[in-house]
């Protein structure tokens, strides 16, 4: 299975999860440079983290105008898989690919930790590696991630089972510190209406190998692969 | 074509927590300005637009920030003055 990750200028997890695709999952990755039209027939594309044009204006705004955003748009309308993480998150919700925006953290603060999720949702075509309610660590890392959108979207997200992951209590994140940014309904995770776009802002691509921690972020990359290899 | 200068107030919109101006307000409180109710801090754009007239200039902005300089679902923007250059 080919992966494409899109490098848009500032991005700084694209190598995080070419490496992830390479060494923990074994499969083939290219880099989708952002002024190309191409995607070289991947079959998964993944927006990585980072901060695209600097964040100016706002996180994600200016890079969801990026010549390859149209062919990503084409992706997702052809039902096929993306996967956008943090800065790729806030991408995507800016390009309309996933409702919401991710805001400054309440706390005002950069946070770069480890995070405790719940997997709310494990028939996704990205979580279907993982039990229900599963538990898992990943790192998150960024200065706006807090997941805002109406009362109308939010509800249609829960009622719809397109909240992936939600940041959950765990015995070191104190029953009240728990949500590291103020998320809407400790949102950490969501899909689109279609189930192929996963918008999350923790970093899967970054707990891949145990030699660094916990390797949780594995098991969405292998979901992937056996719901397209199937 | 006549050049406009078009100032342009982003905002958090109202109702939607806003840490950034509550830090602000805070620190006003610590300097003893207990008045200050609250503050929100958003974004002021100066755009030079050449238009045949202020009412096209002003559509022209209003188009422009639902589409790329106010987010719709979480800012309001008003555009706050129209000058000639």
């Amino acid at each position: 299975m080919k992966f494409g990750i899109v490098t848009f200028p500032g991005s700084n997890g694209d190598y995080d999860a070419y490496r992830g695709v390479i060494e923990a999952l074994g499969e083939e990755a290219v880099y989708l440079w952002h002024k190309d039209h191409d995607l070289q027939s991947v079959d998964v594309v993944i927006l990585p983290g980072g901060f695209s044009y600097g964040d100016y204006l706002r996180a994600g705004a200016i890079a969801r105008f990026s010549p390859i955003m149209t062919e990503v748009r084409a992706h997702a309308e052809r039902g096929a898989p993306i996967l956008a993480i943090c800065n790729g998150f806030q991408v995507a919700c800016e390009a309309g690919l996933l409702p919401g925006a991710l805001l400054r953290n309440n706390s005002l603060k950069f946070v770069c930790a480890p995070v405790s999720l719940r997997v709310e949702n494990s028939a996704t075509m990205f979580t279907s590696g993982y039990d229900a309610k599963e538990i898992v660590t990943l790192p998150i890392a960024h200065g706006d991630g807090r997941y805002s959108a109406d009362d109308e979207t939010l509800k249609r997200l829960e009622g719809e089972g397109q909240v992936v992951f939600r940041y959950a209590p765990d015995a070191i994140q104190a029953e009240e510190a728990y949500n590291p940014n103020g998320s809407m309904n400790d949102i950490a995770g969501i899909v689109s209406a279609q189930g192929n776009v996963l918008g999350m802002m923790p970093h899967p691509e970054r707990a891949v190998d145990p030699l660094l921690g916990p390797a949780d972020g594995l098991p969405l990359f292998e979901s992937i692969l056996h719901r397209v290899a199937a | 074509m006549i050049r406009y200068r078009v100032a342009v107030h982003v905002v958090p919109r109202r109702g939607l927590l806003d840490p950034q101006g509550k830090a602000v307000a805070d620190a006003l409180h610590t300097l003893g300005f207990s008045g200050v109710a609250a503050v929100h801090v958003g974004r002021h754009l100066v755009l030079e637009i050449d238009a045949a007239d202020e009412t096209t200039a002003r559509e022209q902005t209003s188009l422009m920030c639902e589409k790329l300089l106010a987010n719709p679902v979480t800012e309001d923007f008003e555009i706050a003055t129209v000058s000639r250059t």
